[in-house]
């Protein structure tokens, strides 16, 4: 009740006074702005990469899973775990290439890396599409927390509105200092939150999470074990192979591997970073509890299993925190979000066009970006009815395409060629476009075939075209003019085309 | 343009598949409610033990790769850091 929504305001204000404190004694140029000035040590880049690893998805999307769908939300432990196991050789090799290059987004990487601002402009538009949907699940999610723990005084519409203007004075005061200060605050009140519900519940309702479990069992035979058409282990496999190798792909990573001092930080990260991500085993817990107790939520609706059943077993007060918890994991990885489509629009998409642009001016247009991107995300949530989910791999499915350019472009000059690359690119998302609008499934594309195939993520066609179209444009190229010579003379032009953009 | 550390990729780095291998490889025969462990289905134990196993399994290439750099007397990168 109002208790509840004091305690959330209370909060809210807090994170805006940790932005400010943050940014004193930092002029705010795009640099810091964007990626601190790269003076971020092990603490700082920690909390960024586990706060971006874990929003509103984990928290609302992966008790909604639980609670819809069994098993298959494992996928949401399994993949993060991967990604940073990948990490350990993938974030040093990218920190390595980009240190002291003034680089402020993904797309500078592929713009130096390559030599091509084609790609560049590119890569920046392919990772603006796929923050729209990741924001857009941060703002649904918003409206559901601030509704629930309103008791629904407070409709979802205005609750997102709310939460759209907040975060839009958040982001454009503090950039992405106060995003890592708040990220302190958010991660430590989320694991309190998510393992004391996550412990309670259980023992509240169940007498325990084994007889948690024993009774879903025997309530829902199969829904503890992967299987069925569409959630069997064939999607389960190829879901978290092709979710964990598109973690890195995302735009907002690169700024926090650009935050960091040296290259040891994301070492340490890989090794600690996996069992923190046990704690989504808790979150699941609180979603497998509401399963028998809350039942009736029925698809996009299991997003709110996790209020429901915390509203009938704990007073105001906690419904208040744990309202407080999920309001910053929504606005800390929002924020950074936005910051990361904000630059990317600012410096790679404005710049290009308009290269006489000073760099003050350009930091002028990054920050006028996030009321623009705040409101587009905001209609779309308004107008959408999908899952939080089922937005989060949508958005996967169009970064990852990008994911061959960047690992063939690790080492001192890229082992394709820059058309090679954006064709590669260009057919990926092109398949994955076509893909979305038809609703086509493997199993629609190719009527015949085993399940164990047709069963398999549908975002690995387009990888599959995307990889193909980067070998036939390089060996369809390469007789033409030696190819190590191409990149070698386009890295040094890539080279002079980011310091120019300085 | 600053030339990147090459650090050589030695055959112990194959280790860094071993999570996937091991986390998915296993789903044939891990996908099954019991018995159950730690009052978890035994699905949910044979992920979060992987997940746990994949810190471990990052430390010990940590712990490699440092010996090795060592070794090698490549400077570290915290040294070369300091050497610039």
């Amino acid at each position: 009740m109002t208790l509840a929504l004091v305690i959330m305001a209370a909060t809210f204000a807090v994170s805006i006074a940790l932005g400010l404190v943050a940014r004193r004694g930092h002029a705010m140029t795009l640099e810091q702005w964007s990626v601190a000035g790269g003076g971020f040590g092990s603490v700082f880049v920690f909390l960024l990469m586990a706060g971006e690893l874990y929003t509103t998805f984990t928290f609302l999307g992966g008790s909604g899973w639980a609670y819809g769908r069994g098993a298959p939300a494992l996928y949401i432990l399994c993949y993060p775990a991967l990604a940073y196991s990948l990490s350990y050789f993938l974030l040093p090799a990218i920190w390595r290439i980009s240190r002291g290059r003034g680089f402020v987004s993904q797309a500078d990487f592929f713009v130096a890396q390559y030599g091509s601002r084609t790609l560049g402009v590119v890569v920046a538009l392919v990772g603006v599409a796929a923050l729209i949907p990741y924001l857009v699940l941060q703002f649904k999610g918003l409206g559901i927390i601030v509704s629930e723990a309103s008791y629904g005084r407070v409709s979802p519409a205005s609750a997102i509105w709310a939460g759209a203007a907040a975060l839009i004075v958040y982001v454009v005061v503090s950039g992405v200092r106060g995003s890592a200060w708040t990220a302190a605050l958010k991660d430590a009140l989320i694991l309190v939150v998510v393992v004391a519900m996550g412990l309670y519940l259980p023992y509240h309702w169940y007498g325990g999470i084994g007889p948690m479990f024993e009774a879903i069992d025997k309530a829902r035979p199969g829904f503890l074990t992967l299987g069925g058409t569409g959630r069997s282990t064939s999607w389960f496999v190829s879901t978290v192979l092709l979710t964990s190798i598109g973690v890195y792909t995302w735009p907002q990573f690169f700024g926090g591997v650009y935050t960091a001092r040296s290259d040891d930080v994301f070492r340490k990260n890989a090794v600690v970073l996996p069992i923190y991500q046990l704690v989504v085993l808790f979150v699941f817990f609180v979603g497998f509890a509401a399963t028998l107790k809350v039942p009736g939520l029925i698809g996009p609706d299991g997003d709110l299993s996790l209020f429901r059943i915390a509203r009938l077993s704990f007073s105001p007060w906690a419904i208040g925190v744990i309202g407080a918890a999920g309001l910053l994991t929504a606005l800390v990885p929002g924020s950074m979000l936005l910051i990361s489509a904000a630059t990317i629009l600012a410096k790679n998409v404005y710049q290009e066009i308009w290269p006489s642009a000073t760099e003050h001016r350009v930091a002028l247009v990054a920050r006028g970006m996030v009321p623009a991107l705040t409101l587009v995300s905001v209609l779309l949530t308004l107008h959408g009815g999908q899952a939080i989910v089922a937005l989060l791999l949508m958005g996967y499915n169009v970064v990852t395409q990008l994911f061959p350019a960047l690992v063939l472009a690790l080492g001192p000059s890229p082992r394709i060629s820059a058309r090679a690359a954006l064709a590669g690119i260009i057919a990926g998302e092109a398949t994955v476009t076509v893909i979305s609008l038809s609703g086509a499934s493997l199993a629609t594309l190719l009527p015949g075939w085993p399940p164990v195939i047709t069963e398999l993520n549908v975002g690995v066609v387009a990888l599959v075209v995307n990889v193909a179209v980067i070998v036939i444009v390089t060996i369809a190229t390469r007789g033409r003019q030696p190819v190590t010579t191409i990149t070698r003379a386009d890295g040094d032009s890539g080279e002079r085309a980011v310091a120019a953009a300085r | 343009m600053t030339q990147p550390r090459r650090v050589g990729l030695g055959r112990y780095h194959l280790l860094g598949f071993l999570p996937a291998i091991g986390m998915l490889g296993g789903l044939a025969f891990a996908n099954r409610v019991r018995p159950m462990v730690l009052g978890l289905p035994f699905l949910f134990f044979w992920i979060a033990t992987w997940v746990v196993a994949t810190s471990l399994i990052m430390w010990v290439l940590l712990r490699l790769d440092r010996a090795n750099e060592g070794r090698n007397a490549s400077p570290t990168s915290a040294e070369s850091e300091r050497a610039r």
